[in-house]
């Protein structure tokens, strides 16, 4: 169903973190923009469509105005709003956003280290970071916390005029993952799902003020990645497994085990519904999901394996809404590879 | 990111050293007293009370340089000598086979299970010196302690700071190229057969429940692998069955310890990048750590029968070779220590190493505390 097309080589090594590729498609310029996490570097490559020109960039983990203090990053991902697109960077130190060419930070959110952890020798026990980004509706970027935490940022269409607006409860463990509904068109009552390390998941609806709908429990396994489509969060966990449940009512659709090592990465194609699922075991996979709106539940197929020989894979993202490519990264590999529909 | 992380990787790396030393002093022929010393003496060093309770305090990794300076002096804690080549042989084994345990272990959770096959196999060694024994199996219990309450996300974040400290290590192993478990680009091979992880159903089946939660349909899938179900959970207990052989002794005389030098020739030129500004902080902590690891070093060879020298080539010239053909980016540049001249500068090293003396009441004036310390150690 897919074949390998030529890989992007990347400056550094791709680090072992859930979720390690963005992707941007910049449809008038014929361009993509890639990301990859390398330790405390953020591996940038513009990779135009004809296949002719790769332009890199590397970003730091820096504090700005602190010379010293480099971090390691959690995770980089594009967050599309209406009026613009935005580079989001989670660390140890805090949040950074950049310009979606990475050309400028246009934000720079400090996080609250116990203030015992600046004195020498003395780091808090548990570990400070941020993890998990989604943009939801108009103007809204949410951080996951390693405190379980969710913060909102309120984006303004143009300019460096960000502001935090919310910090949300509802977690208790450390977020690993959020995502906003992407199926567009369709009146979702649900647009954001944050998935937790002890599996847990929350619903919420955006707003002025955002609201938290629903509670999923977990069962003591981290939920690595989650996506949610046509109000169906798609959760992947540590099992190898993925459940599909309504996002509202929580009814539990559909389990699969999917994978023989933990989940690293999931991504939908919002208008075919294709799922990708990939892991430590080496294997993505593609399955296809349908709604059945007479039954107000979802069907999950599975369609295609790929195995990238001897890879603990860490990111998987499709290339394009209707899920035609998807590139992979995997743990010390230094490149992206590329598979497209034959 | 984990503040955890660097317990699991000294014990793992030093079971690891262990392992290799005591195959080349059975190589050698060295007299099984002396071999006994060594092992005692770098064991007693590496689980000395102190030292453990400084690293067992939550903490960032160390910089590479400054890990590897920890573990030339905990190498020469006894009456043997290691020359340049040697000691660089002897960490790339150490940390090419504790990245393939992290890399390869089923669950994150189950670095704990390689550490404690490490444990298992110290407390083997120093079975008949009880002194020692205790010292172990107290590290032990506070491994115990410490580890076995976290969660599963506590554990793969461990396994992905681990996964950070090794990235990009590709030196070839001879025993992994052997055992078909590396390949000759450096990159170890992931199998896609084999019991999958505790906790883990082999990859094959969806299910798809009713909203009442019935299961409406069961369908069946090809997983692209091999997999059987997972064996039974190994014991976190201080005795038990590990279940995995991963952090077991993987050299016996039949199985020597051999190196291929050198990464492949396209991933040595990306060596890595990552604490080429080592982190300040990490640097006291080196500090620290060479201090206690100095205040140990007491074994000199006081006369030239007692101190012998051990090889990890099969002859000196293989291993002057190997000295003078290292790639300049695998070499470690071991930074040098000076613990006395450093404390006048650093106040807070200071207060620390007060607090290792026997009397709270020294002088102000620091110039004597190394000598403090010094004495301290040689009291254990």
């Amino acid at each position: 169903m897919y074949h390998k097309e030529k890989s992007i080589q990347i400056k550094n090594s791709a680090s072992a973190l859930y979720n390690n590729l963005g992707v941007l498609r910049i449809a008038p310029r014929r361009l993509t923009y890639f990301t990859v996490v390398h330790a405390n570097v953020v591996n940038m490559v513009s990779a135009s469509w004809d296949g002719l020109n790769y332009s890199h960039r590397q970003l730091q983990s820096k504090e700005p105005n602190v010379a010293t203090s480099t971090s390691l990053i959690t995770q980089a991902a594009f967050c599309a709003l209406p009026s613009r697109d935005l580079l989001v960077v989670t660390s140890q130190k805090g949040i950074q956003m950049y310009e979606s060419d990475g050309s400028i930070m246009v934000y720079w959110h400090a996080l609250d280290t116990p203030e015992t952890a600046t004195e020498l020798l003395c780091v808090p026990a548990q570990a400070v970071f941020a993890r998990g980004i989604s943009a939801v509706c108009e103007s809204y970027i949410c951080v996951g916390l390693s405190t379980g935490a969710i913060l909102v940022f309120d984006v303004p269409s143009k300019g460096s005029n960000i502001t935090l607006s919310d910090v949300m409860e509802g977690h208790k463990e450390s977020i690993t993952d959020m995502a906003s509904e992407c199926c567009g068109g369709e009146v979702c009552i649900a647009d954001l799902v944050s998935a937790d390390d002890g599996g847990n998941l929350c619903v919420w609806q955006s707003g002025e003020e955002f609201k938290l709908l629903n509670h999923i429990p977990g069962f003591d396994i981290s939920c690595s990645s989650v996506k949610l489509w046509k109000g169906t969060v798609v959760a992947g966990y540590g099992t190898g497994q993925i459940r599909l449940y309504e996002a509202v009512t929580g009814i539990l659709h559909a389990e699969v085990n999917a994978h023989a090592r933990w989940i690293y990465s999931l991504d939908i194609a919002p208008f075919s519904g294709l799922l990708l699922s990939a892991a430590e075991d080496s294997l993505v996979r593609v399955w296809h999901l349908t709604m059945t709106p007479e039954s107000h539940s979802v069907e999950i197929a599975h369609l295609y394996n790929e195995c990238v020989t001897d890879t603990q894979i860490c990111g998987a993202k499709f290339c394009d809404g209707d899920g035609y490519a998807f590139a992979v990264t995997g743990y010390d590999l230094s490149e992206i590879i590329r598979y497209t529909q034959s | 990111m984990s503040s955890r992380t660097l317990p699991l990787l000294f014990i793992n790396l030093g079971g690891e050293m262990l392992y290799i030393l005591d195959q080349r002093l059975r190589a050698q022929n060295i007299p099984a007293d002396k071999a006994k010393k060594v092992m005692n003496d770098i064991i007693t060093t590496m689980f000395n009370k102190k030292f453990l309770e400084e690293l067992f305090k939550p903490q960032e990794l160390y910089s590479k340089k400054a890990l590897r300076t920890v573990f030339d002096r905990l190498a020469h804690a006894s009456i043997m000598r290691l020359n340049q080549a040697s000691m660089d042989k002897l960490y790339d084994l150490m940390t090419m086979a504790f990245k393939y345990q992290v890399l390869l272990c089923p669950r994150p959770k189950d670095i704990l299970l390689v550490s404690f096959n490490h444990m298992d196999a110290i407390k083997d060694f120093v079975k008949d010196t009880p002194s020692i024994l205790g010292q172990v199996d107290e590290t032990n219990r506070q491994l115990i302690e410490m580890y076995t309450t976290l969660s599963s996300g506590d554990f793969q974040l461990i396994r992905q700071t681990l996964l950070i400290f090794f990235q990009d290590m590709h030196i070839r192993v001879s025993i992994f190229l052997k055992d078909k478990v590396q390949n000759s680009n450096g990159r170890f091979v992931l199998p896609t057969s084999g019991p999958v992880p505790y906790g883990t159903q082999v990859p094959c089946l969806i299910r798809m429940f009713s909203c009442s939660g019935e299961e409406v349909t069961r369908r069946q899938f090809g997983n692209g692998g091999n997999y059987t179900a997972a064996l039974r959970e190994g014991s976190f207990e201080i005795f038990g069955d590990r279940v995995t052989k991963l952090g077991t002794n993987m050299y016996s005389v039949s199985r020597p310890v051999e190196t291929h030098m050198s990464g492949t020739s396209k991933n040595s030129a990306q060596h890595t990048k990552v604490n080429v500004a080592p982190n300040p902080l990490a640097k006291e902590e080196l500090n620290l750590l060479a201090m206690l690891m100095g205040g140990l070093e007491v074994q000199k060879p006081g006369n030239a029968d007692n101190g012998f020298r051990v090889n990890l080539f099969s002859t000196d010239e293989e291993e002057e070779e190997a000295l003078i053909s290292r790639p300049d980016d695998l070499s470690y540049g071991v930074i040098n220590i000076q613990a006395t001249k450093d404390q006048q500068a650093n106040a807070e090293l200071a207060k620390i190493m007060g607090e290792f003396t026997e009397s709270g009441d020294q002088s102000p004036g620091s110039s004597s505390k190394g000598d403090d310390l010094l004495a301290m150690m040689d009291g254990l």
